[in-house]
């Protein structure tokens, strides 16, 4: 649906020393119907990339191909039409403070030639769809942040496009409200199949809905797959602090110290099925250890939960090496910690 | 109270006309100078760098011009305009004659004014019309205007009380108004009275236009 070829673009500076490569050759493909997620730190170059999708920003060299149509070879009218199929939502919400709800979501309707009796049913539709059937009057200063996101994505979706682009959409909300937008990002991806392709720095807007995630820095696509994997393998040390945002583990040095005299220490990560396996206290029966949880935390992910372990197995090390090898059998990956890890 | 019917009695008929004279020299030009200063002030903006008509040479043509035109103070303005008044209309005096040094010292004043409420709008918005696909001329008209309205509402009632100000110098060229009978009559003639009227006149016409200005402007914010 959405095919990124190669995509490059650098804001020229008055001294060319000074240009920023804020896309450097970056290649994407999000199939029909997925939710893709970019994540990144500020100025990895994700929100340049999304921005290029729609050609916001225009890429200094490379493809972006939607629907099988390359945007970079349109008309001005060509790609004024294409936008009209993409579909985007903003941090900053970006309502018309002068409309009030229904205007903001009829004007640009009525600017792209939708007649009046379909733009009436419309608004309606997809203020219904986001949960604001009764704000039609109310202007966008009297709603609160989440509300104002919902007024942006039903004008969004009232475009009907297949495709939408998500810039930090979240970003500026409360961990309550991200999560009931994102939710309803969910939903609008299953009911209607709009392809989704977001940008965030959030691992946890990622592990809730996206089926696929990049992660960006300085510029570049640094790895990318199925959000589970990414999860249970990162390659890279950026995807490793993301993911390890979710399981904060820092156990104090001293501690670590202390404790390594004693036997060793273990990340145990566990995906799925083996998640709901009561797997720890099921060695220390079998094996002679006595097994210590240092922190510990399971999340539900998009289609599966993902849970991470941290545990100190006491015991000789012949009890303790066997114990390790079970835990492998039973499907859980196993890491020994080291200090400063 | 004798002494106020007898001055309505001498001076109200003149102070009347005189006002209506204001009146005509300050909406005709107002007009105008919408009419040439909003489209110059959208123009200003969108030949700025990195916007969607970008253009150095026009947008330095016309900064140009327009700081030239609003260093010379009305009053040489007036003066150094008269043969291309006489070429416009047809003369240089009368309220026919003051309507063209008016609009050309009013009109970049309101293209300032008009740039800089335009300015304020909200990148972000623009930016999500682009995006959906919207024509420029509709976001110019249907996102910039319409969301600068309060402050081009307030930046005109700015540029209304600079034109009456400017109009009471019209009186150089017989085009009459309030300020030409205070000068003519209340300093000329050595009749404060009636100096004294005008300028209360001037003074309540000046706070209605301001506090309407100021209503209509927070109406149109909806905030």
């Amino acid at each position: 649906m959405i095919e990124l070829r190669h995509l490059s673009k650098t804001f020229k500076s008055k001294k060319k020393s000074e240009d920023v490569l804020a896309l450097d050759d970056v290649s994407l493909h999000v199939k029909k119907g997925e939710i893709y997620g970019v994540i990144g730190y500020s100025g990895a170059g994700k929100s340049t990339l999304v921005r290029c999708v729609n050609y916001l920003e225009r890429p200094t060299s490379g493809e972006v191909i939607i629907n099988g149509a390359e945007l970079g070879a349109m008309s001005t009218e060509q790609l004024r039409q294409a936008r009209q199929n993409i579909g985007m939502i903003f941090q900053g919400f970006n309502l018309l403070k002068t409309a009030n709800v229904y205007d903001n979501i009829a004007i640009p309707l009525k600017l792209t030639g939708v007649s009046s009796s379909e733009i009436k049913a419309r608004v309606d539709k997809y203020l219904d769809i986001v949960g604001l059937a009764d704000k039609k009057n109310v202007f966008p200063n009297q709603l609160s942040g989440g509300q104002k996101q919902r007024v942006a994505i039903a004008r969004a979706l009232s475009h009907e496009p297949e495709v939408l682009l998500s810039d930090e959409a979240t970003s500026a909300l409360d961990p309550e409200t991200t999560d009931a937008i994102l939710d309803l990002l969910l939903k609008i991806n299953r009911e209607f199949g709009i392809t989704i392709l977001l940008i965030t720095h959030e691992m946890h807007v990622i592990q809730k809905i996206c089926d696929q995630v990049a992660v960006m820095e300085n510029g570049q696509v640094i790895e990318q797959g199925k959000v589970i994997d990414i999860y249970t393998q990162p390659k890279n040390k950026t995807t490793e602090k993301f993911v390890s945002s979710i399981f904060p583990s820092d156990i104090p040095e001293t501690i670590i110290d202390d404790l390594e005299k004693q036997g060793p220490i273990i990340h145990l990560t566990f995906v799925g099925h083996s998640a709901d396996q009561p797997a720890l206290s099921m060695v220390s029966k079998q094996f002679d250890i006595q097994s210590n949880i240092l922190s510990g935390n399971i999340v539900q992910l998009k289609n599966q939960p993902f849970g991470k372990l941290t545990a100190h197995i006491q015991g000789d090390k012949s009890e303790t090496d066997k114990a390790l090898a079970y835990l492998q059998e039973q499907g859980v990956k196993v890491s020994e910690v080291k200090k400063r890890d | 109270m004798i002494e106020i019917l007898e001055f309505i009695d001498r001076w109200g008929g003149l102070i009347w006309e005189s006002t209506i004279e204001t009146f005509q020299m300050v909406s005709i030009s107002l007009v105008i100078s919408i009419i040439i200063g909003l489209p110059l002030g959208i123009l200003l903006v969108l030949t700025r760098p990195g916007k969607s008509l970008d253009n150095k040479y026009l947008s330095g043509f016309l900064n140009v011009i327009i700081n030239i035109i609003r260093s010379v103070p009305f009053i040489i303005l007036l003066f150094t305009l008269l043969p291309f008044t006489r070429f416009i209309v047809g003369t240089s005096m009368g309220v026919r004659g003051v309507i063209v040094p008016l609009v050309v010292f009013t009109a970049p004043y309101i293209a300032r004014l008009m740039e800089s409420a335009l300015l304020e709008v909200d990148k972000g918005v623009i930016e999500a019309y682009e995006a959906m696909g919207i024509r420029t001329r509709d976001i110019i008209w249907h996102v910039m205007v319409r969301e600068a309205k309060p402050s081009i509402i307030l930046g005109i009632t700015i540029a209304v009380i600079g034109l009456i100000g400017a109009t009471a110098m019209a009186g150089l060229v017989g085009a009459g108004g309030l300020g030409d009978v205070a000068y003519r009559f209340g300093h000329l003639r050595y009749e404060p009275v009636v100096m004294y009227a005008t300028i209360v006149i001037l003074i309540i016409i000046i706070q209605v236009i301001q506090t309407l200005g100021n209503q209509i402007a927070a109406r149109a914010k909806k905030d």
